[in-house]
């Protein structure tokens, strides 16, 4: 997406807590965000996503917390948190199921929803439970041929091969437990 | 910008877009030189396969030349985005203009449809069909939950970004337009200049379109923008009212001393041409100058930018001849010279 008043990609989501009238968003270039946050009288920091969050957990007066979540790390991409808050990009898809909890409150700011409400490919073998389910498994196949036991790589190597071409049975249920539990929890939605 | 469509006096464009990701593929900054080069054959192989193949080009944007990439920007087919990063990247043209295919932008899929004057319903159908013919042979990072995944958490949900380019010289004129930037915001409503460099909004052109992606279905976007269209036209008539009966004769020197300089300057940058343009583009559109059409200025807009320029006269040139060179092209179709009509 691009700056709201130049064509630099937007890296600043400023979220604007003292409007009268309630939150209001600004996606700015650095240069932009800067010279809206010196008008704004407030010292620039280093990434407008940090301040945002900053003054979410400043409510909760928890600042470790966002160290604690800068340290998270996708097991897919390999990026963290802090990554993500400084580049204002994610490095995969399975980001939003690594950083979760995280991105809520940005997403809940943004967008005022956490929940997707329109058209849906007719190909949902694209979601990233399955990117990770197939990346489990593949390291499963890896650790069992380390070991010798080619009976358990062979069948990893089948089942790999059924999620792949989302002809898996039991696959979606099972992840689901796995990993989308809290996922799928009930988050309110403003 | 053919000057056609509904309101079309103030309403230049429409244009949809929607951004898409393979789900085999991390996004864009995490992928290697070779993922880039693995989506870019992914898209090309799903073009070729399709009926879509027949109309469009497939067109490698890495081995473009400078003046050609700046070209497809300042016709914004591409984003100054794809044009200047590094690595595998292409677009796919249609060669009317309709639609462009970008492919390893900020997500590995940004489809957008443009369309003339005020039709965002019209623009949807084409997008909604031009979206499920990739879609049949592309496999999209999808979530139930939250939608289409992009690299930016601001596009997630529908990916879906409609917007509405808006001539508003009067809200300029009268100093309305901030006021009415903030009554925007305050109901997600995002504006920006265009055709401007840096900060300064240029030509008096401003863009509308949704901030928010995610938890409102893609007609329900379209028509958030389409609703605060017809109020902007009402405010932006209302100015340009005003201005008339305030002084009528004011506003008629003021324009056609635009269309003065613009008929007679022997060299000019494009800052001052959108300017003048701007100005002129309100005249005619008010009735207080009748010798020029609609759509020439803005074809003017277009070929007076640099890029453009430089294709036209056939050659690479500097900033000086550039501006001397547009102040001949201004005069050639500006001037009284009702056979120099662009065509």
């Amino acid at each position: 997406m691009k700056c709201q008043h130049c064509e630099k990609p937007a890296t600043f989501h400023i979220t604007e807590l003292t409007e009268p009238n309630g939150p209001s968003v600004l996606h700015l270039c650095e240069e932009h965000a800067r010279t809206f946050l010196s008008n704004e009288g407030t010292a620039t920091p280093a990434s407008a996503l940090s301040s945002m969050l900053a003054k979410q957990l400043k409510i909760k007066n928890a600042a470790e917390e966002l160290a604690t979540a800068d340290k998270k790390t996708c097991p897919i991409c390999g990026i963290t948190f802090a990554d993500f808050r400084k580049f204002g990009r994610l490095g995969c898809a399975y980001d939003y199921i690594a950083f979760e909890d995280d991105l809520q409150p940005l997403l809940v700011n943004i967008h005022g929803s956490l929940q997707h409400v329109g058209k849906e490919p007719s190909n949902q073998t694209g979601s990233p439970e399955r990117q990770h389910r197939i990346m489990q498994l593949k390291v499963e196949m890896k650790e069992a041929v380390e070991k010798e036991d080619y009976e358990t790589a062979s069948r990893l190597r089948d089942k790999i091969s059924e999620v792949e071409s989302g002809n898996e049975s039991s696959w979606s249920k099972d992840a689901l437990e796995d990993l989308g539990d809290d996922f799928q929890s009930d988050t309110p939605i403003v | 910008m053919r000057g056609q469509g509904p309101e079309s006096d103030i309403v230049m464009s429409s244009r949809i877009r929607l951004a898409r990701n393979l789900s085999e593929f991390p996004f864009i900054r995490k992928c290697t030189p070779k993922d880039r080069i693995a989506i870019a054959m992914s898209v090309h192989r799903a073009l070729d396969s399709l009926p879509l193949s027949a109309d469009t080009e497939y067109v490698d944007v890495a081995k473009l030349g400078d003046l050609d990439r700046q070209f497809l920007m300042e016709r914004q087919l591409i984003s100054h985005e794809l044009s200047e990063s590094q690595g595998a990247r292409a677009v796919i043209l249609d060669p009317h203009e309709r639609f462009s295919i970008m492919v390893n932008e900020e997500d590995h899929l940004r489809l957008q449809v443009m369309q003339s004057g005020l039709d965002l319903e019209a623009a949807w159908q084409r997008m909604d069909q031009l979206d499920n013919q990739l879609e049949s042979k592309l496999t999209y990072s999808f979530n139930k939950r939250l939608g289409y995944l992009t690299a930016c958490p601001t596009n997630v949900g529908t990916g879906l970004r409609v917007s509405v380019m808006l001539h508003l010289p009067a809200l300029v004129a009268t100093k309305q337009i901030d006021k009415v930037f903030r009554a925007l915001n305050k109901i997600n409503v995002a504006v920006r200049g265009l055709f401007g460099e840096g900060s300064q909004f240029m030509g008096d052109f401003y863009q509308i379109s949704n901030q928010t992606t995610l938890g409102k279905n893609e007609l329900a976007l379209v028509a958030k923008v389409r609703e605060v269209v017809p109020r902007l036209i009402d405010y932006e008539r209302k100015a340009r009212e005003f201005l008339v009966n305030e002084s009528r004769q004011d506003l008629h020197d003021n324009v056609s001393r635009a269309l003065g300089i613009l008929c007679t300057a022997k060299k000019i940058s494009s800052e001052e041409t959108m300017h003048y343009l701007s100005k002129v583009r309100m005249g005619v559109n008010l009735g207080l100058i009748s010798d020029v059409k609609i759509p020439t200025v803005n074809k003017l807009f277009i070929h007076t930018q640099p890029a453009h320029l430089q294709k036209l006269c056939g050659h690479k040139l500097s900033v000086t001849d550039r501006n001397i060179e547009r102040a001949n092209y201004l005069q050639l179709h500006l001037a009284k010279r009702p056979e120099s009509e662009i065509n």
